[in-house]
């Protein structure tokens, strides 16, 4: 057998059914043997958005996501998207082709260090020398991938080790992966579950954080069973959003930099944190020093190099979360919890103090309402959100959403947290809805990020996968825009992106129907069109560009949050005349 | 407190994990003193020796951080009185005349050291030892002038029955 023939039967064996791709001539070896088999490649118009959307299916689906590119700038095209997963602890499989393997290290056609490039933003990686190796490398690779702490792990696999033929009977794929340096824990010690019962059964204003670890672990019911036993109100972050309820009574919705008033309240007067799956990110924390000054810290984490890096921690556990607080429920169901009255009096008085006025009518359309009128719209065609998943890019419409959209179920609410990767939601919505056929796939996004990715259009077409594209349309780089008016002096330099394209016509062009909204009133009756269509389907928001969302200032207090005031701005911008102006002087 | 750790790690003995290594201490910003790497009892793994300068809480990352590489097997802290530790030197020490000659040959006795080359102008000195004992070495030769000089950096292992062994 080829060694390609058995990459196939590699990632048939891991239950692998779809990848996402792009091919080329170091790959093209593998791409031959796809031909016979019954694997279906989704052909994405550009390297990251595999990356992406590969991604995408590993955090709706909570399998590994599996991505492929050739060798040199096909690799480099991976970098971002995988960087991305990494970030976000995503399970995803990259393979890349790799020139053969005599030529390596001689500067080869398309030839890169894929290996020293993934290296850094990946949990591990391999490179291929032989196909003797694939199966076991295979095996260990999708092992390492979804145990322990989640992650991307990268494959690089020579050209000639794909072409070279082998007897695969000879090298089975083995039963158990046993790698000496990976053990990771999943179960929490018990001493330290006891002490954490006890602090949490004696705590008078208990909070917990649910991180992304929580989806990760699918640890979403117990963490529900947990905070209704003790009456612990719940705040996440922006990756554990939908691990608990938003329209629960204990939400406190999300806590940090962009963060509700009453999560970052009850943060800092807490006096037992309880944080689950969450790496206390600078977002989360503000400046550490004020942070949850009075509390006792328990930290559940499956990775150890993450409790203690960035705070403090009274009560360490290692472990699975949600074999953790299996546990833990149990041990607190022996014991005498307290008493929460004034403390309950004082969450709701903060709930109800950062509950956020949506209604607005004016025009241009303020982000917040097309927040609040997607909420209706979803409600009427699925009322819990059982089976809709929204997807964010990044900058200000990721935080419109992150803020009010009330997530209520795990894994529908995907978005880049860790890295920040503006082009990442739209692909990612493409391998959400690929791994979740029968949902609502919505994809939120700037105009600025649809941009960085919006030749996946021909992608959603080609395959005719009905996405909702929502662009929150404000002609700028609103994040950036609002950071130039708070901490620059209003001075917006290069953030304007003017009036093109036109998203109508440019979904139209793809084949893709278009529509743009400007008045508040169609709002709803806009995105119930679309998501009814069940076609691709891109929305275009025309929003107001000044609109800018409270927050904290980086590294400030959780609790001084900064209400945005409306300031004129001063631009920017230079136009061609100025380039023929400064190469005047340049001889013909 | 800014210390400095000797470290201690078995590893896969396979390509690309110095660089998993080395690539760990630039990204988290630690600050690497020295590294040894060499072949242990076990042809497929080997023993790095690490000195990092920080603080404790440096030392706990840097360890946690270590353990997460999948082809890192084991990580300790090599705490300086249960550890026997070692370091060569090779020193090229500027002694033209044979008085110069003779009083590097004393100071080499003195410290246990090996005259391991000889030229009209130069003596070529192998010595091995703790730091405390190679710097005190250096500091004598120096006003005779050292030519050339390569250090290994401290490669150690735990006193008495101790060992560093993977995890079951
Ligand atoms: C790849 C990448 N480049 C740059 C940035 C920095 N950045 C963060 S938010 C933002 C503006 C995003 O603008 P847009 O996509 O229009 O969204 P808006 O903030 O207007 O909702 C930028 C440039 C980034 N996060 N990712």
């Amino acid at each position: 057998m080829k060694g390609a023939e058995a990459i196939i039967k590699a990632l048939e064996a891991e239950g692998v059914k779809i990848l996402f791709g792009y091919p080329g001539g170091a790959m093209l070896p593998f791409y031959d043997a796809l031909y016979e088999s019954d694997l279906i490649h989704i052909l994405t118009r550009h390297e990251q958005a595999a990356a992406h959307a590969a991604d995408g299916f590993a955090r709706a689906s909570g399998e590994p996501g599996v991505c492929v590119s050739t060798s040199g700038p096909g690799a480099t095209n991976l970098v971002t998207g995988i960087a991305t997963a990494y970030a976000d602890s995503s399970p995803v499989i990259a393979l890349t082709g790799q020139v053969p393997t005599h030529l390596i290290g001689n500067d080869a056609f398309q030839e890169i260090d894929a290996l020293g490039l993934f290296m850094p933003i990946t949990k591990h990686n391999f490179q291929i020398q032989k196909p003797e190796d694939i199966p076991a490398t295979f095996r260990a690779a999708f092992e390492i991938a979804t145990t322990g702490r989640p992650g991307p792990v990268h494959i690089d696999l020579p050209k000639d080790v794909q072409e070279k033929e082998f007897d695969i009977e000879k090298y089975p794929i083995p039963a158990t992966v046993d790698l000496p340096g990976y053990k990771p824990t999943t179960v929490g010690h018990p001493l330290q579950i006891k002490k954490a019962a006890k602090l949490i059964a004696e705590a008078e204003r208990p909070v917990i954080i649910a991180g992304g670890g929580v989806n990760i672990a699918n640890a979403s019911e117990e963490l529900i069973r947990l905070a209704e036993l003790a009456r612990i109100p719940v705040c996440t972050t922006l990756m554990g959003k939908g691990s608990f309820p938003e329209d629960h009574p204990l939400s406190l919705g999300m806590v940090g930099m962009h963060g509700t008033k009453a999560a970052n309240y009850c943060v800092t007067e807490s006096d037992v944190l309880i944080a689950i799956g969450c790496r206390f990110s600078d977002r989360i924390t503000g400046d550490i020093k004020a942070f949850a000054p009075y509390a006792k810290i328990i930290h559940i984490d499956i990775d150890p190099a993450e409790i203690g890096k960035n705070v403090r921690v009274d009560v360490p556990i290692v472990g699975d979360a949600k074999i953790v607080l299996r546990d833990l429920i149990a041990n607190l169901m022996r014991c005498e919890i307290k008493n929460k009255e004034s403390w309950m009096e004082r969450v709701n008085e903060l709930k109800k103090a950062s509950i956020p006025f949506m209604d607005y009518d004016d025009k241009p359309i303020k982000p917040q309402r097309i927040v609040k009128e997607l909420m209706e719209a979803l409600k009427e065609i699925d009322p819990n959100l059982k089976k809709t998943i929204i997807t964010t890019d990044v900058g200000q419409n990721q935080m419109w959403v992150a803020h009010y959209f009330k997530v209520k179920n795990p894994r529908t609410f995907l978005s880049s947290g860790g890295l920040g990767t503006m082009g990442f939601g739209f692909p990612a919505a493409i391998g959400a809805k690929v791994a979740k056929p029968n949902y609502n796939v919505i994809s939120i996004t700037g105009d600025g990020g649809f941009l960085m990715n919006s030749q996946e259009l021909a992608t959603i077409k080609e395959y005719d996968i009905p996405i909702v594209i929502c662009i929150f349309d404000n002609r700028t780089l609103g994040m950036v825009y609002q950071w130039q008016n708070l901490y620059y002096g209003k001075r917006q330099c290069e953030v304007h992106l003017g009036e093109s394209p036109d998203f109508v016509k440019l979904a139209e062009s793809y084949g893709i129907k278009g529509r743009r909204i400007t008045e508040p009133g169609e709002i709803k009756e806009a995105l119930l069109e679309a998501i009814k269509s069940n076609e691709p389907y891109l929305l275009d928001f025309v929003i107001d560009p000044a609109e800018a969302l409270s927050m904290v200032p980086p590294g400030g207090r959780l609790t001084n949050i900064i209400q945005p005031v409306r300031e004129e701005p001063k631009i920017r911008r230079a136009c061609f005349e100025d380039i023929k102006n400064v190469r005047a002087e340049v001889k013909e | 407190m800014e210390h400095k750790h000797v470290i201690s790690a078995l590893v896969l003995h396979k390509p690309g994990v110095l660089q998993r290594i080395s690539g760990l201490f630039t990204r988290r910003g630690f600050n690497i003193a020295s590294i040894t790497v060499g072949i242990t009892e076990n042809p497929e793994i080997a023993r790095m020796t690490i000195v990092v300068k920080g603080d404790d809480k440096v030392l706990e990352q840097v360890i946690k951080q270590l353990n997460k590489l999948i082809d890192v097997i084991k990580v300790s802290d090599m705490d300086e009185k249960k550890t026997v530790q070692r370091e060569l030197c090779l020193i090229k020490v500027y002694a033209p005349t044979e008085s110069a000659k003779s009083q590097v040959i004393q100071y080499t006795n003195i410290f246990r050291g090996k005259i391991v080359d000889l030229s009209a102008e130069t003596l070529t000195v192998e010595i091995t030892g703790d730091e405390d004992k190679i710097n005190a070495f250096i500091d004598l030769v120096r006003p005779l002038g050292i030519k050339e000089m390569a250090r290994t950096g401290p490669t150690a292992l735990m006193r008495g029955p101790k060992i560093l062994k993977p995890k079951k």
